[in-house]
């Protein structure tokens, strides 16, 4: 097992950049997009609700099969992983953005809006420090979920450390596949570890 | 001058089937100490709301100074306006100091400017500042956050100032001190102020006249004498009523 470890260090670290790459790409687009989501959520109230329901039902398709869905049109490889990723992160970051900013006691946006405060303005100094909490939770989940998920990736050739797995179980090589999931696993619950703490 | 003129106003919320506020008309002078009466629900939060547009009136207009305030940018008509809100409604993430702060924030005054102001209103409503300035609503007792609201409102020393019974969680020495305090801050001509109120004995005090509603409607709008003297419906004559059994309940306790 050692032995493999070191001899393919640098086969695996390469995987291992490339899952952070992944990530990292994929949480600045979906950060981005739902920012750019909530903030319409928050001057048209239907809106929050109806893109919640229909990121709902897309975050419940198994990503095996949006992985599917999307090759006729955007091929194998990395941008599809990334274009589905983000699309499953709308569900968490929204559900947790749009709750998280329509909690704040409306006895204090109305003190807001009563003192003449503009909307962004109680949008960038009251409702986003208020709503600090759930904004981070969602950021979390979707950064978890975002390399949990990126593992499957690997199945159309999007590279990361589900190569790693994949091409254990393909050549029946029990070390890359614990090595594979000890890694993906790993990294999971250790950066989960560390922005729980950051939560606090 | 004409300081502020409601013009046949009504408001009705959705799925009501009364009017909160029911053809109201009136007209207060610049410099009047205004206070608001009457029992819950009678709609006294929706009178004052209208006047900085948190709510739109279905029918009527109100006048701020000759100007139709309908006409007017919103967020400008709100910074004139001094709003103490009801359910106080202090920023929780933001310190006491910072709470007060906000208007002059938004209106870029100069931070010695902010800090000096902020500690003369904690002065005012007899907050020490040392002690409070750097505290955060949550680590204030009811009666303290209400007059932080106060503070917070009083900032830019607006010239017309509503009122939602801001003095509702204060103790009554406190409470007597704030209204003497108040009375000094409306002072002279120039400051209009509209004060909501359940209290009778503090409506009448503090008013140079004195609305008293009911229903979505104005009974009596008058001054505390005048009211006294010739309450205008039987509403009003059980509300002075009121204060006479209590008067008796006083005298008999001796
Ligand atoms: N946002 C709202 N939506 C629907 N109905 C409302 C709303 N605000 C107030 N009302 C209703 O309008 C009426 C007047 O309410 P308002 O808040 O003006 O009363 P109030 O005189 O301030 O009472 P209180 O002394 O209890 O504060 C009440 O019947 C109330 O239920
Ligand atoms: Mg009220």
């Amino acid at each position: 097992m050692t032995n493999y470890v070191i001899k393919h260090a640098d086969k695996w670290m390469k995987a291992f950049a490339e899952h952070i790459w992944i990530v990292l790409i994929t949480l600045l687009l979906s950060v981005l997009l739902a920012s750019a989501l909530t903030i319409g959520a928050m001057y048209v109230n239907v809106l929050g609700k109806i893109l919640i329901q229909i990121f709902s039902v897309i975050y419940s398709i198994p990503s095996l099969a949006l992985f599917a869905l999307f090759i006729p049109l955007t091929g194998l490889g990395m941008d599809t992983a990334i274009i589905v990723l983000v699309l499953y992160n709308q569900y968490l970051l929204l559900r947790n953005f749009i709750t998280g900013l329509n909690e704040v006691d409306p006895a204090i946006l109305e003190a807001a809006t009563g003192m003449g405060m503009t909307k962004v303005q109680i949008l960038v100094q009251v409702q986003l420090p208020l709503a600090r909490k759930a904004l981070f939770t969602g950021l979390r989940l979707a950064v978890v979920s975002t390399i949990g998920i990126a593992t499957i990736a690997a199945s159309i050739n999007a590279g990361g450390l589900g190569s790693i797995l994949f091409d254990g179980l393909r050549t029946m090589n029990v070390y890359k596949i614990v090595w594979g999931a000890v890694l993906a696993g790993g990294f999971a619950i250790v950066t989960n570890e560390i922005l729980q703490k950051l939560e606090k | 001058m004409k300081a502020i003129e409601f013009q046949n106003i009504s408001k009705r919320f959705a799925n009501a089937t009364m009017n909160a506020v029911n053809q109201v008309n009136l007209s207060i002078e610049e410099g009047e100490f205004i206070t608001i009466l009457g029992s819950s629900g009678c709609g006294k939060t929706t009178l004052l709301k209208m006047i900085n547009r948190l709510y739109e009136p279905d029918e009527g207009r109100i006048i701020l100074f000759g100007e139709d305030i309908s006409t007017v940018d919103v967020v400008k008509l709100r910074r004139r306006i001094g709003y103490v809100i009801q359910q106080v409604g202090l920023f929780p993430h933001m310190t006491v100091a910072e709470n007060i702060a906000t208007v002059p924030k938004l209106l870029k005054w100069e931070k010695e400017k902010i800090e000096e102001r902020s500690r003369e209103l904690l002065q005012l409503v007899g907050l020490d500042a040392e002690e409070y300035r750097n505290r955060y609503p949550a680590q204030l007792s009811g009666g303290q956050q209400q007059r932080v609201g106060l503070a917070r409102a009083l900032a830019i020393n607006p010239k017309i100032m509503l009122l939602d019974e801001p003095f509702g969680a204060i103790d009554a020495i406190n409470r007597m001190k704030l209204q003497d305090e108040l009375l000094k801050i409306h002072g002279g001509l120039k400051k209009t102020f509209l004060f909501v109120t359940h209290d009778i004995n503090e409506a009448f005090k503090l008013g140079n006249r004195v609305i008293v509603m009911n229903e979505g409607k104005i009974c009596q709008f008058d001054t505390p004498r005048g009211i006294k003297e010739h309450p205008a419906d039987e509403f009003v004559a059980s509300l002075i009523e009121s204060t006479r059994e209590q008067k008796e309940f006083w005298e008999e306790l001796k």
